[in-house]
């Protein structure tokens, strides 16, 4: 579902004396149907980088990003915004919503763009966001100004309310309770169950254990310090 | 009159292909370049962002785009139509029914000597409605969708304040479910609150009628939510374009990288 070739990145500092930071080479990885893999590595060692670029949003330098039937790395803005409607989830760690909009109607958003009806896609915002026990009085209001793990169950239900075909989780499980956390375990174990290609960053170890399939360790996509 | 209203009741929506497309478009002042050498095609439901610092060419290339000035060279196709080729008339008929153009300036757009009611009600009378009370009706309800409250219909806008010139001028534009919107710095002079309130409004528009929006703004944060895709222009020309968090996370030209990393954090 997911095929990286040998994906390469760089940054050009254009304001910094052009500096060149070369921040990935040689990336190659695959997530079948059903499977979940997870990224490992030290922290800058280019997770969250290789995540954005499979999402279209880092442009990527060189090599081959398939999702779908679709190469990201060549694809129109056009084609990523149809593949990120109906076959690219991801759940960031940041919430990022029009003001005032109310939590209900964030997550059933991503059901809206698809066309279902208003109704529908509420009911199953209602369901999800009761399993991830945020309280029902705080459905009507923005979650702007809610706790961060509350967010962070309003951001995962917004990823979950759409069968995505494939799915890209940074850190879902990271500012959760253990009951929340369990939930939200059970969600990934649920969506594999009915064949979605998951990418995932965890930093909980035992997460990673029990949803993760492989492992792949980025620190060998990382470019060697120019001596 | 009655071809206006079959017209507008027979709005084809055809994701596929682009609504407008436009190439080379080019505007020149005497010897100073006003945008140069601008294409791009916008889809049905689509909303276009154009940043820029001011001077760049971002209202020129607008109001090109919608008919206001005459480009020098280029091409601009509505729904496969050549819209530099095409006759006065028919061109006004088109901005009255297909397409909506919200000014800077609110007293730019409306008619300040007409009532908040009126100004919404006189576009759709624009467009074949009759029955005063379907009319009026339907300009509370507008009028409501951008928090102007319903009392406040049968006042002139030079009674309202700056803000709710700005939404009153929104309402009256999108009253008649236009098929383009143009914006010039729709946003500029809004309480952050309505400001909210007006992108979700508009973000319904574009996914529930397949609106198409091509908005010039100064606010960064403004396009990350509404627009799709970003257009970036710098002395009348565009540097960079792109899908709109590609364009405002990995920034290519240096222009860009500038604009974004000057944004202040809240």
């Amino acid at each position: 579902m997911i095929r990286i070739e040998n994906l390469s990145k760089s940054f050009t500092l254009h304001n910094q004396g052009g500096a060149v930071i070369p921040v990935m080479g040689g990336a190659s990885l695959t997530v079948s149907r059903g499977e979940c893999v997870g990224l490992t590595g030290q922290s800058g060692a280019g997770k969250s980088t290789l995540m954005r670029m499979v999402y279209g949003n880092y442009l990527i330098a060189g090599g081959r990003l398939i999702v779908g039937d679709l190469d990201v790395a060549t694809a129109e803005p056009r084609q990523i915004i149809a593949l990120r409607r109906q076959t690219l989830g991801y759940v960031s760690q940041f919430l990022r919503v029009v003001p005032r909009v109310p939590t209900l109607d964030v997550v059933a958003e991503p059901l809206l763009a698809l066309g279902t009806p208003t109704a529908e896609a509420r009911d199953r915002a209602a369901a999800l966001l009761k399993r991830l026990n945020i309280p029902e009085r705080l459905w009507p209001l923005s979650p702007t100004t809610f706790s961060g793990g509350e967010q962070q169950r309003v951001n995962i239900a917004r990823g979950f309310a759409h069968a995505y075909p494939a799915l890209l989780l940074d850190e879902p499980t990271a500012s959760l309770d253990a009951t929340n956390r369990e939930v939200v375990l059970t969600l990934i174990e649920e969506a594999k169950a009915r064949g979605a290609a998951i990418l995932g960053i965890f930093h909980d170890e035992a997460a990673r254990a029990r949803v993760c399939d492989r492992q792949v360790d980025v620190t060998g996509f990382t470019p060697k310090a120019a001596a | 009159m009655s071809l206006h209203s079959t017209e507008f009741s027979q709005k084809v929506h055809a994701p596929d292909q682009p609504l407008l497309q436009v190439e080379g478009l080019t505007k020149r002042y005497g010897p100073r370049i006003g945008c140069a050498d601008v294409s791009f095609d916008l889809y049905p439901g689509e909303v276009l962002g154009i940043v820029g610092e001011s001077g760049s060419g971002k209202s020129t290339l607008l109001s090109c785009l919608a008919g206001h000035q005459r480009p020098d060279l280029g091409r601009i196709a509505y729904d496969g139509r050549d819209m530099l080729a095409m006759s006065e008339t028919d061109r006004r008929r088109l901005s009255r029914t297909d397409w909506a153009y919200v000014h800077q300036n609110p007293r730019d757009g409306l008619r300040m000597g007409v009532s908040a009611g009126g100004n919404v009600g006189e576009r759709l009378m624009a467009v074949g409605a009759r029955h005063y009370g379907q009319i009026r009706g339907k300009a509370v309800d507008w009028l409501g969708r951008v928090e102007i409250a319903a009392d406040r219909v049968d006042d002139r806008p030079s009674a309202f304040s700056g803000g709710m010139q700005q939404r009153l001028q929104i309402a009256r534009n999108l009253v008649t479910s236009p098929r383009l919107v143009f914006m010039d710095e729709p946003t500029g002079g809004l309480d952050v609150s309505v400001q909210a309130r007006l992108l979700d409004l508009l973000r319904g528009l574009v996914r529930d009628l397949g609106l198409s929006v091509i908005i010039v703004t100064h606010d960064l944060a403004v396009v990350r939510l509404l627009a799709h895709r970003l257009m970036v222009m710098k002395s009348g020309r565009v540097v960079e374009q792109g899908l709109t968090d590609q364009v405002l996370d990995d920034p290519q030209h240096a222009y860009t990288q500038l604009l974004v990393s000057s944004v202040l954090q809240v």
